[in-house]
């Protein structure tokens, strides 16, 4: 699995985002929870792939998800969710504070659903 | 319409509307130590992969012909619906610290680490342990998978070996079998639960 070969991508990664390296909010975790918001329309100006990302939310999934189907870095998507939050078209569903960590509370309902597993 | 992404996720692959909080653990340890293998085992998707690219400058030989290496070093997960409202990532991941840090804030608000050990390569697990004592706060467990050519060793000389704080859980595991695997979560998870900055209640 480990010598599986690394498929590039067409499009170098920096005109996807402009050149940047860094999204415009730093909340962003591989694990943080996206969705679509279907009520509004992508821009006309918006690019392919950012209209395949916002496609591929029509459900919930974690940054990293999305990272995976599109075939891009974590890194790289974290700016394109960022940019798409920012013009409405997505929304985080999950952790309203990414730095907190979980509760006792949240442990002890995820140690019930393990032990049901 | 572009169709492209709705082939790519099969469907069923979105989580359930009612999951509104993530959380994850780190699967760390050497190549070819199970990390995938346990993944696979208890995730309720096929364990996805992400690739970074990281860029090595070398010291060039000639200055109007930059040597660049590019490597990429991939990171695999999988997820499991806990409950209705709470989804666990599992990521696994090399254990060295730079690796952790392609993926920003891999570490920051993960739940803990498994470090996944191969008793026959046991020096592989030294830096890796080294890491996670003296950099990080994480909880973590240590996971011995079991090879078929493990060689038999009582957990508590791998402790030894290993030179674990009392407190640290170990155990055994075959990261093959479903219910080992969760058995390992379970283990982390209550682990966790004994470490200060878990006590909050914050719902």
């Amino acid at each position: 699995m480990d010598t599986e070969e690394y498929r590039d991508h067409p499009v170098r990664s920096y005109v996807l985002t402009s050149g940047r390296a860094h999204p415009s909010r730093n909340t962003l975790r591989p694990e943080t929870l996206v969705r679509a918001v279907e009520s509004r329309p992508v821009l006309s100006t918006a690019g392919r792939m950012e209209r395949e990302l916002v496609q591929l939310c029509r459900g919930t999934l974690a940054l990293a998800e999305v990272a995976a189907y599109l075939q891009l870095p974590v890194s790289l998507v974290a700016v394109m969710v960022s940019d798409l939050v920012d013009s409405g078209n997505l929304t985080i569903r999950s952790n309203h504070q990414a730095h907190v960590l979980p509760g006792k509370d949240i442990l002890e309902k995820i140690l019930d659903g393990l032990r049901k597993l | 319409m572009d169709s492209a992404s709705s082939d790519r996720t099969a469907s069923g692959q979105h989580l359930a509307p009612t999951v509104a909080r993530s959380v994850k653990v780190l699967v760390v340890g050497a190549f070819g130590v199970g990390k995938t293998t346990l993944i696979g085992s208890v995730s309720e998707i096929e364990p996805l992969r992400t690739e970074e690219r990281i860029t090595t400058a070398s010291v060039g030989i000639d200055p109007g012909q930059p040597n660049k290496d590019t490597t990429t070093v991939a990171m695999d997960f999988g997820r499991i619906t806990v409950t209705e409202d709470i989804a666990l990532y599992m990521f696994g991941t090399p254990g060295q610290r730079r690796f952790w840090d392609l993926w920003a804030g891999l570490a920051d608000g993960a739940v803990g680490a498994l470090v996944m050990i191969d008793t026959r390569h046991l020096e592989d697990s030294f830096e890796v342990l080294d890491q996670l004592e003296l950099r990080t706060k994480i909880p973590f467990a240590v996971v011995v998978n079991q090879f078929p050519d493990s060689p038999a060793y009582p957990l508590e000389r791998v402790r030894a070996a290993l030179d674990l704080l009392p407190e640290t859980p170990i155990v055994e595991c075959d990261a093959r079998d479903r219910q080992s695997a969760v058995l390992t979560l379970i283990t982390l998870v209550e682990h966790a639960m004994t470490f200060p900055v878990f006590q909050k209640v914050n719902a």
